[in-house]
C-alpha cells in the first residue's frame, strides 16, 4: 500500500502543472472566449527565457521571474489581445483557433532565431531549494521545485476561483465572453476586462512554465505540447467551466501516469501503447462523455449579426475576361513549370519542388475538409502518414507494388478518417479540432513509433522493386514529377468537382447555417462523414507519393506538429481553393530549401515563422493573405483595364474585397 | 409577387380536410424551465393555423420540436400518419415538412438562385458522389424552371444572382420562405415571417400564404406577433401561454377569449 501511494505521490507535482495549466485555459476561455492553444508555447518561452537569464546570464532567480513571468509573459498577452484576438469577431470560432495554432507554432519556432539552438537544463526552482528535501510523502521524497510546484497550484487555484466567482471583474469577464458588445451597452469596458484576462492568464502561463522547467531535466518545446495535451484533456473535464473539476482531473492524470509507470511491466502493450497515449486518451474521453463540450466553439453572440460577411470568393468579384486572362495565365506558367522541370532544371530544385508537389496534394485535403466542409482538422499530417506507412508496410511484407498499395494505403487513411469523424459527430468547432489533434497526438506516440511500423526512429528506407518498373528514384530522370504531377492533377480535379457538384453545395449550405441545411433536408451526419473520407483519401494518396518521393518512410514526416503547420499554412495561402493549396505545398519547400541553403542553421525554423505569421492574418483574411493580395491586384488590374461607369464593370477594389455593406440580419432600413 | 402557381406536388395524395399533423402531449424542458407543457393540436391537409401567444410561450420550441430540431421529454408527433418519433430533420423534411426561423438562418456564401437550387435537389435526396465525380450535377432545366417558378411568386426574380450577404432582412426572410417552399411541402411552418419586413410587404407576405393554402392545398402553421397579418392568414388559432395551449378556435373567437386577453395584457389591479 505505501509502494502504491509513493508511485501516486511522485505523480502529484507533475499532476499540479496539468492543473495550472488547465487552470490558465479555462480562465483565457472564461473571460475572452479563446481556447488558447498558444498557452503552452507561451509557458515554454517563460521557461527558456527564465532558464537563460539565470543560466547564460547569471541573473539572480528573483530577477529572472520578474522579468520573464510577471513582466515578459503578460506583455506578450496584451500583445496578442491588441493585435490578434481582439481583432477577430466574437462569432469567427475558426479564425481564434487558428490564430493560437500559428502562435503555438510560431513562437517555438521563433526561439531559436534570436538565441540560437542552444539546449537549455538544470532550470533552478522559483520557492524552494530543488536540491533539498523537504518531507516525505509515504517514503516518497518531496524536493523544492515539486513543493513550489504544489503550493503555488493550490494558492493560484483558490484565486482564481474567487476571482471568477466572488468579484466583479470575474462577472464581467463571464459576461464578455457571451457578448463583448452586450456587456459594453450596460456600461462596462469591455476590452479592459478582456486584456486584464489575457495578461492573467499570460502570467500564469509563465509561471506554468518556470515551475515544469525544474521537474524536467532537459526540457524542449515539445514536453510542453504534450504536458498541454494532458491540460486541454483536464480542463475539457471540467467542461472549460469549472477550475476546481479541471485541476482534479490534471492532479489525477498526473498520478495515473505515474501508477502506471511505476506498475507496468516495461514492454508490455499497456506500457507501449496506453502509457504514452495517456493524455490522449483523458482528452478524446473528455469530448466523448461531457457533454458541455458539444458546442464548444460555436459562437452565441446575439449581436454577432453585425459583423461583416465574409469576403466573396475572387471568383465571384472578376469580369469573365479577367477569369479568361487568368486561365490563360495558369496554363502559361503550368505549360512553363512542366517544361523547365523535364529539360533544364537542376536536379535539386526539381527534387525539391517534386516534394512541394507531394505537400500540395495533402494540403488538398486540407482545402476539402477545412476551406470546404468548415470543420478544422488538425491530423491531416497524420491520415498522409498512415497511406505512406500502409503503402511501403504492404510492400515490404507483401510484395504488393507501392502504386496499387497507394489505393490501399489512401482506403485505409479514408477509414481512420471515418472513425475520427464518427467519433466527433456529436462535436462541433473547437471540439473537433481538439479530437482530431488528441488522434494526431495517439498516432504519433502509440503507433508511428512502432519499430515493426516505421522501424523507429531510422526510418522504413524503400526498395526500387516496391515501385518497380518505374524508375521513381532514379536522380537522372523524371518518372517522379510525372507521377507527383499527375496525382496533383488527380487530386485537384477531384477537389474540384465535389466543389461544383451537388456535394459542394451542400457544405456550402452547412457552412452557412447547420440548422436550415437540416430543414431543406441535407443530411448533416452524412456529408460530415463523405468529406471527411474524401480528404483522408487524399490526405493518405498525398502520403504515399511523398513517401516514394523521399524514398523512406519516416515518423518525423508525419509529426503531429506538422499536422498542426500544415494547416497554418494553408491557412496562410488560401483553404478555400486548389491554388491555395498547391501555392502552399511550393511556398513551403521552396522557403525551407532556400533557408536551409542560404542562411546559418539557427534560422533553419524560419519558414515556421513566417508561415505562422502570415497565417495571424487570418482573422482579418479569412480567405488567405495570398489570396486577399491576388483579389487586391486582380481588382486593381481590372480597374486599369475597364472603365468604373461601364456597365457590368466590375466594383471598385476597396468595396468588392470589404464584403457586400448589409447582410443578414443586419436590418436594411 | 406573382400569383399564377402550378399544381403542388408536396401535397399529392394528400385530400383537403384529412388529418395532417397531429401533436399530442408533447412537452418539452430546458433544466428546470418547462417550455412546452402537454401541448395537444392537430392540423388537416390545406388548413392555415395560426399560433400565438406572448413572447416566451414556447411557440418556437413547438416548431422545433415539429421540425425534429429538438428532441421532445414526452408526447407524439404524427405527420401523415407516420409517427416522427426520433426521425431526424432532414428526413422530416423530405417528408414534406418546410419551415423558416425566427433567427434568420440563410447561407451566406450563396446567391438566392443557389438557395432555391441546393433546397430543390436536397428536398429530394438527390445529390450523389459518384454524379459529381462525372460531372453530372449541373441544374436541369427542370429544377431551374421550378426555381424561377418560386423566385416569381415571392417577388425575388430580379434578386435571384444576388448574394444573400447583400440583402436586409426581410430580403433575407423572403430567401427563407422561397427556401422552404421549393421543396414543395405539404406544411409550411413559417415563423414570424413578417418580422423587419414593412406593412407593404407584409401585405404582399399574407396574399402569397393565403395563395399557397387556397390554391395549392399546402397547410400553413403561421407563429407571428403581427396579429393583423394573423387574422387575415389563418382559418384557425391555436393560443400558447407559458408552455400551455389556453385557447383554440376562429381568430375573432380566441381574440375574445379572456385567457387570451388577460395572456397578453395581464390583469388590472
Amino acid at each position: 500500500m505505501t509502494e502504491f501511494l509513493g508511485y501516486g505521490i511522485s505523480g502529484v507535482p507533475y499532476g499540479c502543472t496539468y492543473a495550472l495549466f488547465a487552470v490558465g485555459l479555462i480562465l483565457t476561455y472564461q473571460a475572452t472566449g479563446v481556447f488558447n492553444f498558444a498557452f503552452g508555447a507561451q509557458a515554454y518561452l517563460a521557461a527558456f527565457v527564465f532558464t537563460w537569464l539565470t543560466q547564460v546570464q547569471q541573473f539572480p532567480v528573483w530577477a529572472a521571474f520578474v522579468l520573464s513571468v510577471v513582466v515578459l509573459s503578460p506583455a506578450l498577452g496584451l500583445i496578442f489581445n491588441r493585435y490578434l484576438f481582439s481583432q477577430i469577431p466574437n462569432n469567427n470560432n475558426m479564425a481564434k483557433v487558428v490564430t493560437g495554432i500559428a502562435l503555438f507554432v510560431g513562437i517555438p519556432a521563433l526561439l531559436p532565431v534570436f538565441f540560437g539552438t542552444q539546449n537549455l537544463q538544470n532550470a533552478p526552482s522559483i520557492l524552494f531549494n530543488i536540491n533539498n528535501v523537504y518531507l516525505h510523502v509515504f517514503n516518497t521524497p518531496i524536493n523544492g521545485a515539486q513543493l513550489a510546484t504544489m503550493v503555488v497550484t493550490a494558492v493560484v487555484l483558490v484565486a482564481m476561483v474567487i476571482l471568477l466567482r466572488f468579484t466583479s471583474l470575474g462577472l464581467q469577464m463571464r459576461g464578455a465572453v457571451e457578448s463583448r458588445r452586450l456587456v459594453e451597452l450596460d456600461g462596462v469596458n469591455a476590452g479592459r476586462v478582456v486584456a486584464v484576462a489575457w495578461a492573467i492568464s499570460s502570467f500564469l502561463a509563465g509561471l506554468a512554465g518556470v515551475l515544469l522547467a525544474p521537474l524536467l531535466n532537459q526540457f524542449q518545446a515539445n514536453d510542453y505540447a504534450t504536458l498541454m495535451v494532458a491540460a486541454f484533456g483536464a480542463a475539457a473535464w471540467g467542461a472549460l467551466r469549472s477550475m476546481p473539476i479541471a485541476a482534479g482531473v490534471g492532479i489525477l492524470v498526473g498520478v495515473i501516469d505515474a501508477l502506471l509507470l511505476g506498475y507496468l511491466p516495461t514492454g508490455s502493450w499497456l506500457f507501449t501503447y496506453v502509457l504514452p497515449s495517456l493524455p490522449f486518451i483523458v482528452l478524446a474521453l473528455a469530448l466523448l462523455i461531457v457533454p458541455g463540450l458539444r458546442q464548444l466553439g460555436v459562437g452565441t453572440d446575439p449581436l454577432s449579426s453585425v459583423d461583416p460577411p465574409p469576403p466573396p470568393p475572387i471568383r465571384a468579384i472578376r469580369v469573365p475576361i479577367m477569369d479568361r486572362l487568368i486561365r490563360i495565365s495558369w496554363y502559361t506558367v503550368l505549360a512553363v513549370f512542366i517544361i523547365s522541370m523535364l529539360t533544364w532544371m537542376p536536379r535539386t530544385w526539381e527534387n525539391v519542388l517534386n516534394s512541394g508537389l507531394c505537400f500540395a496534394t495533402v494540403f488538398l485535403s486540407i482545402t476539402l475538409i477545412t476551406g470546404m466542409g468548415g470543420q478544422l482538422s488538425l491530423a491531416q499530417g497524420t491520415l498522409a502518414g498512415i497511406g505512406g506507412f500502409t503503402a511501403a508496410q504492404l510492400a515490404n511484407h507483401l510484395a504488393i507494388n507501392m502504386l496499387a498499395g497507394a489505393l490501399l494505403g489512401a482506403f485505409l487513411a479514408a477509414v481512420v478518417a471515418v472513425v475520427l469523424a464518427v467519433l466527433s459527430l456529436r462535436l462541433k468547432g473547437l471540439g473537433l479540432a481538439l479530437m482530431t489533434l488528441a488522434a494526431a497526438l495517439f498516432f504519433d506516440n502509440s503507433v508511428f513509433n512502432q519499430t515493426s511500423i516505421t522501424n523507429g526512429t531510422q526510418g522504413l528506407p524503400l526498395k526500387q522493386s516496391w515501385v518497380a518498373p518505374l524508375d521513381f528514384f532514379n536522380p537522372n530522370g523524371h518518372a517522379m514529377f510525372v507521377l507527383a504531377m499527375v496525382v496533383l492533377t488527380l487530386s485537384v480535379l477531384l477537389v474540384n468537382l465535389v466543389k461544383k457538384g451537388s456535394i459542394g453545395q451542400f457544405l456550402t449550405a452547412m457552412r452557412g447555417s447547420e440548422t436550415a441545411a437540416a430543414g431543406i433536408g441535407i443530411n448533416l451526419t452524412w456529408q460530415r462523414i463523405l468529406v471527411f473520407a474524401l480528404s483522408g483519401a487524399v490526405a493518405g494518396i498525398g502520403g504515399v507519393i511523398f513517401t516514394i518521393q523521399q524514398q523512406s518512410g519516416n515518423s518525423n514526416q508525419w509529426a503531429y506538429e506538422l499536422s498542426l503547420a500544415f494547416v497554418v499554412i494553408v491557412v496562410t495561402t488560401g483553404v478555400r481553393t486548389p491554388e491555395g493549396a498547391i501555392q502552399g505545398g511550393m511556398g513551403f519547400v521552396i522557403t525551407q530549401h532556400l533557408i536551409e541553403v542560404y542562411l546559418p542553421t539557427r534560422l533553419s525554423s524560419l519558414t515556421f515563422v513566417l508561415f505562422a505569421f502570415g497565417a495571424l492574418t487570418y482573422a482579418k483574411h479569412p480567405e488567405g493573405i495570398l489570396e486577399y493580395q491576388k483579389a487586391k491586384s486582380t481588382m486593381r488590374f481590372q480597374k486599369l483595364l475597364f472603365e468604373r461607369d461601364r456597365p457590368g464593370a466590375p466594383p471598385a477594389p476597396e468595396a468588392a474585397l470589404a464584403g457586400a455593406p448589409g447582410g443578414p440580419g443586419v436590418d436594411g432600413g | 409577387m406573382a400569383e399564377s402557381l402550378s399544381a403542388p406536388s408536396g401535397s399529392v395524395g394528400l385530400v383537403p380536410g384529412e388529418p395532417l399533423l397531429s401533436v399530442d402531449g408533447l412537452s418539452k424542458s430546458f433544466g428546470g424551465v418547462l417550455a412546452v407543457a402537454n401541448v395537444t393540436f392537430s392540423m388537416a391537409a390545406g388548413e392555415s393555423v395560426g399560433l400565438v401567444g406572448p413572447n416566451g410561450a414556447g411557440k418556437t420550441t413547438l416548431f422545433n420540436c415539429i421540425s425534429g430540431q429538438l428532441r421532445p421529454n414526452g408526447g407524439t408527433v404524427v405527420f401523415r400518419g407516420e409517427e416522427l418519433g426520433h426521425l431526424a430533420t432532414f428526413k422530416r423534411a423530405r417528408r414534406g415538412i418546410g419551415r423558416t426561423y425566427q433567427r434568420i438562418e440563410v447561407f451566406t456564401e450563396m446567391t438566392v438562385r443557389q438557395h432555391l437550387l441546393v433546397a430543390e435537389r436536397s428536398h429530394r435526396g438527390d445529390g450523389r458522389l459518384w454524379k459529381d465525380l462525372l460531372n453530372l450535377s449541373a441544374p436541369r432545366p427542370e429544377e431551374q424552371a421550378r426555381v424561377d417558378e418560386v423566385l416569381d411568386l415571392v417577388g425575388l426574380t430580379e434578386l435571384a444572382d444576388t448574394s444573400v450577404a447583400a440583402l436586409g432582412l426581410g430580403l433575407c426572410r423572403l430567401v427563407e420562405l422561397a427556401r422552404a417552399l421549393v421543396g414543395e411541402p405539404s406544411l409550411l411552418m413559417a415563423d414570424e415571417p413578417s418580422s423587419g419586413l414593412d406593412v407593404h410587404e407584409t401585405r404582399e407576405l399574407a396574399k402569397v400564404l393565403r395563395t399557397l393554402q387556397r390554391e395549392r392545398g399546402m397547410a400553413v402553421l403561421l407563429v407571428e406577433h403581427d396579429l393583423g397579418m394573423v387574422g387575415e392568414v389563418v382559418d384557425r388559432t391555436v393560443v400558447m401561454d407559458l408552455g400551455q395551449v389556453i385557447a383554440e378556435g376562429t381568430f375573432d373567437e380566441v381574440m375574445a377569449d379572456p385567457r387570451v386577453r388577460h395572456a397578453y395584457l395581464g390583469t388590472s389591479r
